[in-house]
């Protein structure tokens, strides 16, 4: 029982760091942009993705 | 957990941080070990935000859960997106540390480890934190407005202005120090070059690949980047050892500089997924990977620290650079404690992600905590040296000697004792030809950090590839601020004149492009290359003058903070922003006078060109003085403007909460109506 509920504490933090990584590094973003165009991953796809964020992701300041 | 139980623990809690804290501020004479930061850091972390940032977020933000956020009713599956927590905090800690925290720690490690200690801890939990707190909120009620339209819809159109003015000199200053950081750490050292010259293709073939081969696999790509970077890492031992390639790696400190304004306007003019993003992934990816290591590594081999807690330079004639504790230690931490550049990230992306108000105490306070403790452990690393060691390669050939004999008897009369000897075997440990003179930060943290590493994992053989993975992380990491500051300074810049002509306001036309790309690039490489000309460093001046345009930004947020909770009748708790308001503009403006007219020639812009005046006439190169001395009433003319432009807001600000105060305006701000939000029943 009580191993169980490590085993499953372990799973959600591998998931949220999962989720926190994918999110850094824009693939969540790049997942949400295909469903909302209800597309498939391709080159064509990822390239629309970069020309659409493009704008957004060079005004994106890294701090200091 | 009774309560009880929970008024127990957080007694422990308090009276393991008093003691930690007395051990750091009492103990004279004697060592003490890193891990009394790690704990006086931990433990007033947690005082802070279990107990402050609550205050803050119940008492004076009123943080309403049942109110819908912009990530809510604007939701778009692009910018606007409820996030969970987590996630929102890991991508805002990723968008606010960079290499400021790094850095300022370092160098304001001369004053000993005390000072800077004590005011990263105080500094972060009253200022810094609250500032990226409050913003975050504040831009969250306001559908993520950044920080300059706040200011002009909140003080007027003046301190929107003057925002948007502090902003780009902030920029401009920052990357020029920044990329002398790089300069200074690279001079002479055909390892660190090429290891740094070989990231470039790796950020282009990254590209090439998520692009062309993988779409969309950026984590993928990114461990694949991180892979070539390490071999890259290797290869540049076999690159210094080898007569011929390392001829190719070794350059002067001003082929660097005029190599690095080429690559800052060829970066900025580059298509964005082919460059900036790849290196932006690489970057966070080691960030992120380094930070954790570097944690880890002070935890298991619990450092002594050998920097006294008080140096004898606290009269602020420190050779790393000059002035006074106040307020010189307090603009150099810079960002570890509280950084004017956060506020632009609190009211940029992050305000977008947020999914309910009460998580920005978490993601806006407790991320600048983390940041904090990046700060602290930059600390832990300088301090670790032998204090001989930290002055040897922090010090100017100006202020010690050209040669090592000289740097260390000077070095060694001031009662830090070290020996040409010593820093030989040193920089043959680390792959170096010589270590002295090293200013700006990045080689000594880069030292202290692979003296950790090498105790945790690989002994003192594997010394020269942690001190290069290190200069290669610093380097990548400021590099990367390079190309997105140059960037975003090259929008601001086309933004604005936009108005006066119109075609250059387009972002896509490749004459405006170029033009904005060189006046911005222009701008930070003459600071850039005023540094490298400069006998004191460079550091001396510029970084003084960085970590006073980064607090006045955060003296404007600040203002913009106080004026909103004014507004919003909450004045009785005013001070939780205008306390650490006040506290900046005591440090800005004094640092700003001091920086201007002290009659020091190593800390008055002015008295040092009057000084260099007087030499002219004898002078072997006077055409060389003259450029020095333009230099210096440049330096002079920049502070004096931005301390007149902050004083401009302040006085705006101070107008606005009079007439608010006095009830001649009526309180009201210009926040988005209340919607309640779909998950209020959930919530309740």
């Amino acid at each position: 029982m009580r191993r169980g509920v490590i085993g499953k504490r372990i799973g959600l933090l591998i998931e949220t760091l999962s989720a926190i990584l994918r999110e850094i590094f824009d693939e969540s973003a790049y997942a949400r942009f295909l469903t909302t165009e209800n597309l498939i991953s391709s080159r064509a796809a990822y390239a629309e993705f970069l020309h659409e964020t493009e704008h957004t992701r060079a005004r994106r300041p890294r701090c200091c | 957990m009774t309560k009880i139980v929970r008024t127990i623990i957080w007694f422990a809690v308090a009276a393991l941080g008093t003691l930690a804290v007395s051990v750091i501020a009492l103990r004279r004479g004697e060592s003490i070990n890193a891990m009394w930061l790690v704990v006086a850091a931990g433990c007033c972390y947690s005082l802070g935000y279990r107990f402050y940032s609550k205050f803050v977020a119940t008492k004076v933000l009123l943080l309403d859960p049942l109110r819908a956020t912009p990530a809510e009713r604007l939701e778009n599956g692009r910018d606007f997106v409820r996030t969970n927590k987590w996630v929102v905090f890991g991508h805002h800690f990723a968008a606010i540390a960079g290499p400021g925290p790094l850095v300022g720690p370092v160098l304001a490690a001369q004053f000993g480890y005390l000072p800077g200690t004590l005011w990263i801890l105080a500094g972060a939990v009253f200022g810094g934190c609250v500032q990226d707190f409050v913003i975050l909120l504040f831009s969250v009620r306001r559908d993520g407005k950044s920080l300059t339209e706040m200011a002009r819809e909140e003080i007027g159109k003046v301190g929107g202005f003057i925002a948007y003015v502090s902003v780009l000199a902030i920029i401009v200053i920052l990357l020029g120090v920044a990329a002398l950081i790089v300069v200074n750490a690279l001079k002479g050292s055909p390892w660190g070059t090429f290891t740094i010259a070989m990231t470039i293709p790796i950020a282009l073939l990254m590209g090439l690949y998520l692009r062309r081969i993988r779409p969309g696999k950026v984590l993928e790509t990114s461990i694949l980047g991180f892979v070539l970077v390490m071999s890259a890492i290797v290869g540049g031992q076999w690159v210094s050892q080898s007569p011929t390639w390392a001829h190719w790696f070794t350059y002067s400190a001003s082929t660097l500089a005029i190599v690095i304004i080429i690559y800052g306007f060829a970066a900025s003019a580059l298509p964005v997924w082919l460059l900036l993003a790849p290196r932006d992934y690489l970057s966070t990816f080691v960030k992120l990977g380094t930070i954790f290591m570097l944690a880890l590594g002070i935890v298991l081999v619990r450092p002594q620290l050998h920097m006294p807690p008080l140096t004898r330079f606290i009269d602020g004639t420190g050779p790393v650079f000059a002035g006074n504790l106040f307020p010189f230690a307090f603009i150099t931490i810079a960002c570890g404690a509280i950084s004017g550049f956060h506020s632009l990230i609190s009211s940029g992306t992050t305000p977008k992600l947020i999914a309910r108000e009460t998580e920005t105490r978490m993601v806006g306070y407790g991320a600048m905590l983390a940041e904090s403790m990046v700060a602290i452990m930059a600390m832990i690393a300088a301090c670790t040296m032998q204090p001989g060691v930290y002055f040897a390669i922090n010090s100017p050939a100006g202020v010690v000697g050209q040669s090592p004999d000289a740097a260390t008897a000077t070095i060694s009369q001031w009662g830090f004792p070290v020996t040409a000897a010593n820093m030989a075997a040193l920089a043959h440990a680390v792959g170096e030809q010589t270590l002295f003179n090293r200013t700006g930060g990045a080689p000594a943290f880069a030292v202290g950090m692979a003296q950790i590493f090498a105790h945790s994992l690989g002994g003192d053989a594997v010394m020269a590839i942690w001190y290069h993975f290190a200069i290669m992380f610093e380097a990548l990491f400021i590099l990367t601020v390079l190309d997105a500051g140059t960037r975003v300074g090259r929008f601001m810049v086309q933004d604005a004149l936009g108005h006066i002509w119109k075609p250059i306001g387009r972002t896509s036309w490749y004459p405006s492009i170029l033009s904005t790309s060189a006046l911005i690039v222009g701008a930070w490489g003459f600071f850039l290359w005023q540094g490298v000309k400069d006998p004191l460093g460079g550091i001396n001046s510029l970084w003084p003058l960085f970590g006073i345009a980064n607090q006045l930004l955060a003296t404007v947020a600040l203002c913009v903070a106080t004026t909103i909770i004014i507004k919003m009748h909450r004045a009785r708790y005013a001070l939780v922003t205008l306390l650490p308001l006040c506290i900046l503009v005591s440090i800005t403006f004094t640092a700003s006078y001091h920086k201007i007219f002290d009659p020091n020639p190593r800390i008055g812009f002015l008295a040092h060109s009057k000084l260099l005046a007087t030499q002219v006439a004898t002078a072997s190169k006077p055409e060389e003085l003259a450029r020095l001395i333009f230099n210096d009433r440049l330096d002079a003319v920049v502070a004096g403007v931005l301390v007149c432009l902050v004083s401009l807001i302040l006085i705006e600000s101070v107008l606005e909460w009079s007439r608010v105060l006095y009830g001649q305006k009526e309180a009201s701000v210009k926040e988005s109506p209340f919607v309640l939000s779909r998950f209020a029943e959930e919530e309740a």
